[in-house]
Parts: structure tokens; sequence; C-alpha cells
């Protein structure tokens, strides 16, 4: 990988990772606020189901994590297994690809629940 | 040769271990994480039967071992990016333990509530 | 007092300890404690040393697994038990006993474009650079490494990525980068970028809590970063 790919991928971790210190701040006080008095699937659905703030809040989420995380785990295979070169760079786009997919897939089922 | 847990026992490298394995351990968890949300698909009925068996203490235990990776992970996250965006002042020291005490008080309060 | 029980690292990298008797002084350093091995006990002792008071940094080795200047480390502060185990400096091909061949660290400083360059002759006036501005200040923060190899051998990083240019060269880097005189920025910028430049540092500050000088170049390694970045999405580079 070149070493300007390099530098943009340092910076796409690190950008995404200011995003994701806020939604999760968000995420945890909404958790521990959510457990007070035990979890429902028609309380999490009466908060989520149709609401376009929390549907963009998720979207935003899953897309910063998923940039994030395969950035991390392509550094832990080179530097812990020594995996290096295009087969990790594609496995970690690959790991990349499925967190964004299955995670909207999450949010669109906790955004129309049941309806859709 | 190699440098053994002598040189690396130090609280910035135990930080390092926490980050590393926490996001590791993250990364896991997610895919487990959005199939559980994606139950809502079936509706309210869904969630709630993914729900039931979360009741078991064993799962509440794990959950907030979960609580824990996530708060430790962002606070000693948001200590990297200060360290690596701000210019270095003495004080940055100190964030570790500002770190590690965030990460608790998330996990204490999870636990209030969740008991 | 006891006599201390010492552990040397004999041989190349498959070599081994091999143990010594060494009587203890007041205020004995470790160098001490090697010198007094090489002289009274097995001549065949080979290691490095030239100013012994912290000047040089010939004399950095690991000492109970931590790098050090062994010549401004007491026994007192090092020795468990009575027992302290000398070995060569870490993430360096070990050549005979203590010593290190330290040549690819120095090769790094090279890669990293450590070295200075002017625009101006010796003919011409002194630069002005005011000591209140905030690249000098930069400057100072680092600029009193005399390149001893301990942050080097302390680094996590460069014993997984063998190409990573280290802690010492990118500090000096930085010491350049902001020298207000030098004219090489966007080259020693791209030089240290990436994967096997300051991009690989995890902040695991090993270098910061070895550095004998007291030197951070995880300080200067962060600054790098954020200057790469800035540089990259500029296009300067």
């Amino acid at each position: 990988m070149s070493r300007r790919s390099e530098v943009l991928l340092w910076g796409a971790q690190r950008i995404s990772a200011m995003l994701l210190a806020v939604c999760v701040i968000v995420h945890l006080v909404t958790m521990i606020y959510a457990v007070r008095s035990g979890l429902s699937g028609a309380e999490i659905l009466g908060r989520t189901q149709g609401n376009v703030g929390w549907l963009m809040f998720y979207a935003v989420f899953v897309a910063a994590v998923s940039i994030h995380a395969p950035i991390g785990l392509r550094t832990i295979l080179a530097e812990t297994l020594n995996w290096r070169g295009q087969s990790a760079n594609v496995f970690s786009a690959v790991v990349g690809l499925s967190l964004a997919m299955w995670g909207l897939r999450a949010v669109m089922a906790v955004f129309g629940g049941g309806q859709v | 040769m190699k440098n053994d847990f002598r040189a690396r026992n130090h609280p910035a490298y135990w930080a390092f271990i926490v980050h590393r394995t926490s996001g590791l351990l993250l990364t896991f968890f997610l895919p487990l994480h959005f199939w559980a949300l994606g139950q809502a698909f079936h509706g309210a009925a869904g969630l709630d039967r993914f729900l039931d068996w979360t009741q078991n203490p064993l799962v509440k235990f794990a959950e907030t071992g979960l609580v824990l990776l996530l708060s430790a992970h962002m606070a000693g996250g948001a200590r990297l990016l200060m360290i690596e965006f701000l210019d270095w002042r003495e004080w940055q020291k100190t964030l570790l333990a500002v770190a590690a005490g965030v990460s608790l008080v998330a996990v204490m309060a999870f636990l209030l509530n969740l008991v | 007092m006891e006599n201390l029980q010492v552990r040397i690292w004999r041989g190349k990298e498959n070599g081994d300890f091999q143990e010594f008797e060494v009587p203890r002084q007041e205020s004995q350093t470790v160098l001490d404690v090697v010198t007094y091995v090489q002289r009274k006990c097995d001549p065949t002792l080979s290691y490095r040393f030239a100013c012994r008071v912290g000047v040089c940094g010939s004399c950095a080795m690991t000492v109970n697994g931590v790098s050090r200047w062994t010549c401004r480390t007491h026994v007192d502060k090092v020795a468990e038990d009575n027992k302290v185990e000398i070995a060569p400096l870490r993430n360096l091909p070990v050549i005979k006993d203590l010593v290190t061949d330290m040549s690819e660290f120095f090769d790094k400083w090279a890669k990293a474009r450590g070295r200075f360059a002017g625009s101006t002759t010796r003919k011409a006036e002194f630069a002005q650079v005011s000591p209140e501005s905030k690249e000098r200040k930069r400057v100072d923060a680092g600029i009193e490494c005399i390149g001893c190899g301990v942050c080097y051998s302390a680094c996590d990083v460069v014993t997984w990525n063998k190409d990573y240019l280290g802690p010492a060269a990118l500090n000096r880097a930085w010491t350049l980068i902001n020298d207000v005189r030098d004219t090489e920025r966007a080259e020693r910028l791209a030089a240290v970028a990436g994967d096997a430049g300051c991009h690989a540092c995890h902040t695991h500050l090993n270098c910061t809590e070895r550095c004998p000088k007291g030197l951070s170049p995880t300080a200067g390694i962060a600054g790098l970063k954020r200057a790469v970045l800035a540089a990259t999405l500029s296009g300067e580079i």
C-alpha cells in the first residue's frame, strides 16, 4: 500500500474515532438509562421506531465503527500475526464491509421493526 | 533480542494492552449485537425472546463486561486522541487516571441501574 | 555488604547468561560492575563505554530487563535481592556479549532525513530564531537527544515492524521540521510518513518512559503524525 494510503488510513481511523467517542457516550448514557427498569422490546422499539433522529445517529455510528474497527484489525494482523500485504488488506476490507452491511441491517430493524 | 514484561511494566503500556484487547473483543462482539438487534424484524416479540435470554445472570455479567470494554476503549481512545492531536503537556500523564476513572464510573452506573 | 550476584549475557543472539560475584561498593554504578567483571573476572567480556558520566550515550544496556545507561544507573536503584541481570540493548543484532551492532539504528536516522539542510553559506549572518517562538520551543523539547539507542531498544513497534524508523530518528526529524532555517520540510515529511514511519507509533510511551534525558519522542512523533496528515491532505507531499 502506498505511503499516501497509509497516512489516509491513519487519518480515517482517528477521525472515525472522534465521531465514535461522541456516539459511544450517547450510547452508554442511553444504555444506562434504558436498563434502569429492565429492557423490553416494546420500550426499545418505542424509542427507535420511525425516529429519523435515532436512524441518522445509528447510521453514523455503524459507518464510523465499520471504518474504525477494520483499520485497527489490520494493524493487529500485521503486528501480532505478521500477516501483511494485499491479502490482509482485502480481509480487513471485507470485515469492514460486512460490519457496515450487518450493522445497517440492524439499524433498519429497530427503525422499521416488524412493519418492514 | 526482544523485550519481556519487565520493559513494559508501566501504566501507559497497560493502557495499550487494555485498548488493544478491548478493541479486538468489541469487534468480535459487534456481529452478535447486530444479529440481536436484527430480531426486531420480528417486532417487539422478536426482541423480547432475545431479551428473555439476557435475564440469565451469566449474560448480565457478560453485559457488564461489555460496558467495561466499551467505556475503557472510548476513554482510553480519547486519551490517545488528546496526546496525538494536542501539543504535549505534562498534564497528559494524568489522562490515564482520568480515562480509568471514566470507564469505572460508566460501569458502576450501569451496574447500579441493572440490578 | 554482601557480594552482588551478577548475570551477564555472553555470546551472540544465541548466547547465555554467565554468573559472576562482584563486591559491593558505595555509589556503585552498573557500569562499575561490568568494568569490575572485565578487569578482575574475565578479560574477554566485551562492552562499550566512553565518558562514564552520561554525556556520550555509548554504555546503554538492558539492566534487569529495562534499557538504561549503565553509567547513570546505581546498583542500589536496580538490584533485586542483591541480583542484577545485564544484557545488551534489545532490537539490535548482538555482536558479542554486551555490544550491539547499531548500524540500523543510525541508518534509520539517515532514512528519516535527520540531517539539517540549509540555504545559506557560512558567510551569511546568523539566523535569528526567537527562543519564545513555538517552533523553537518544540525544537528545545527534543534537541538534547544524544543517540544512545535506549528508546529504540525499549520500543515494541520496532520489534513488531523491522522497517519502523524508531523514536530517536523520528524525534530528530521533528526537531528539523521545526527548524525554521531548514529547507527540506516536504522531503522529510514524506520520509517519515506511513507505516514504517510516525503513523506506526502506538503511544506505548516506552521511549518516553525510558529516555535517560527525560525527552518524549512520543510527543514529537505525535507532532509528525499531524504534520504529515496535514501535508498529505493539502497535497504538499
